[in-house]
């Protein structure tokens, strides 16, 4: 029995998040890691509030970048490992439908719930309110790109029995514009700039990223899946 | 017509063009290399502004312009391999990736010891020199993904298509000097209209950017023949070259 993609899509995303929610300590590590890594910053570099702003829109983003690092070994692997991924290849749904549902529910997990945790963090890096727009905004489309990138590597190192460094190495060169635009974006928003043109440069890379990355990863797990 | 196209996926006529090819290449790079480093080196005019420190463009630009040919060399030679499952073309890419890395560092090299007396610095945050160091980690990416797999048929198909989707960086570090404000200096040669450098100068950067290209085809033929030998080690015709 076959049905329809979108019905397929919203299967998988409801059996992924219902999945995640069963497991909250996997959902929590990584916030957790996020925020002990925003507080080493201060405590290494300076608690001093004049260039911690300086240094909080770089602090805030490699956080999130590593943050969400951690949790991407999982999004194949687990169901790799037992099988679920081969019966869901077999299941007559193209494999992009079920790339996309479960990078969304990755994202939703991981990415949207760093994101409503990051408010706290700018706070005590002395982000001004008024930059939070900007802020949240970059971050939420920093945070989807860097899944659909995952799941590219996710996707090609789900074979490999340590596949997360080689993971962190294949990610982080091609989520480095992303870093670039994002925390530009939270910069020129701190300053009191406008922050529309980084802000639209990481809008288009997220739209590229969210229409092409379903067919690499898709590809990338028939590779390794064969 | 085509016939010649096809006979380039089978590994022995591969193997043997590239044997051809070999010596004919490295005459044409030592030629053009030679010509190019003597008269830019000793004749070419000190520039206005830079003095004799210019120099260093003879190869630095070459070897910057062959990490990217490189790399897109790579991804093309990967496609195809993926798309046609034409075998040799990851024997191509696998060949072609650590050369490119090569030409990428010395490029970076090359690149940190001009900036020294022109900027006052061996590296700045700029665009270009991001990118550049981004396309290093890229090719180590591909290096490290094609042999981290036990089934090397695998590894191979992983790393072709990691090396395709990196290929969205060639254009960034092509069009980052005029996209964002750089330190690095915009594009002299490769633009419409009249190059924005003498032709005194001009001449041997062509030449060893010449001597360049050819010294990369000859080391990728070398490799590509080490390459199939060892691919193709099961087959019979290896064990006839081999005795041969």
């Amino acid at each position: 029995m076959t049905v329809g993609m979108l019905r397929g899509i919203t299967v998988v995303l409801r059996r992924e998040l219902t999945l995640s929610l069963r497991r909250p300590d996997q959902i929590l590590q990584p916030l957790v890691f996020f925020l002990i890594v925003t507080t080493l910053f201060p405590l290494s570099l300076s608690p001093e509030p004049r260039l911690l702003r300086q240094l909080a829109p770089g602090v805030l983003w490699v956080a999130a970048l590593l943050a969400s690092l951690l949790s991407l070994d999982g999004l194949f692997r687990g169901d790799a490992d037992d099988g679920t991924l081969e019966q869901l290849a077999l299941s007559g749904q193209s494999l992009n439908a079920i790339v996309v549902a479960k990078t969304v529910a990755h994202w939703l997990v991981s990415g949207a719930c760093l994101v409503l945790v990051s408010p706290l963090v700018a706070l005590a890096l002395g982000i001004p309110i008024e930059a939070f727009g900007p802020m949240l905004s970059s971050l939420a489309m920093g945070t989807l790109t860097l899944s659909w990138l995952g799941a590219i590597g996710a996707g090609l190192t789900v074979g490999l029995k340590r596949g997360n460094v080689l993971l962190s190495l294949i990610v982080l060169p091609l989520s480095m514009p992303l870093l670039i635009f994002g925390a530009s974006a939270t910069d020129r928003a701190i300053s009191g700039l406008a922050a529309a043109g980084p802000l639209y440069l990481l809008a288009a890379v997220c739209v590229l990223t969210t229409t092409l990355a379903p067919f690499a990863a898709a590809a990338a797990l028939r590779i390794t899946l064969e | 017509m085509w016939t010649w196209f096809y006979r380039l996926a089978s590994p022995p006529y591969v193997y043997r063009v590239a044997a051809r090819c070999t010596p004919w290449l490295l005459a044409g790079a030592c030629i053009a290399m030679l010509y190019g480093l003597c008269d830019g080196l000793a004749f070419a005019p000190p520039d206005y502004q830079q003095g004799e420190a210019f120099r260093i463009i003879y190869v630095h630009v070459p070897a910057a312009v062959l990490s990217l040919f490189a790399y897109t060399l790579m991804a093309t030679a990967g496609a195809i391999a993926l798309i046609w499952r034409i075998k040799v073309g990851h024997a191509v890419a696998a060949a072609a990736a650590p050369v490119g890395a090569s030409f990428t560092l010395l490029a970076l090299i090359t690149g940190s010891l001009w900036g020294k007396p022109m900027w006052g610095t061996y590296w700045a945050w700029d665009p270009r020199l991001t990118s550049e160091l981004i396309l290093l980690f890229l090719y180590f990416g591909v290096m490290s993904l094609r042999v981290a797999f036990e089934d090397p048929a695998r590894g191979d198909r992983a790393a072709a298509l990691l090396a395709i989707v990196g290929v969205v960086n060639v254009p960034i570090i092509h069009y980052s000097v005029q996209w964002w404000n750089s330190l690095h200096q915009g594009a002299t040669i490769i633009q419409f209209g009249k190059p924005k450098i003498a032709g005194s100068m001009l001449w041997p950067l062509l030449a060893m950017l010449l001597g360049f290209m050819l010294f990369f085809g000859a080391v990728l033929c070398m490799r590509l023949r080490a390459e199939v030998l060892l691919r193709e080690r099961q087959a019979s015709w290896v064990r006839a070259a081999v005795q041969a």
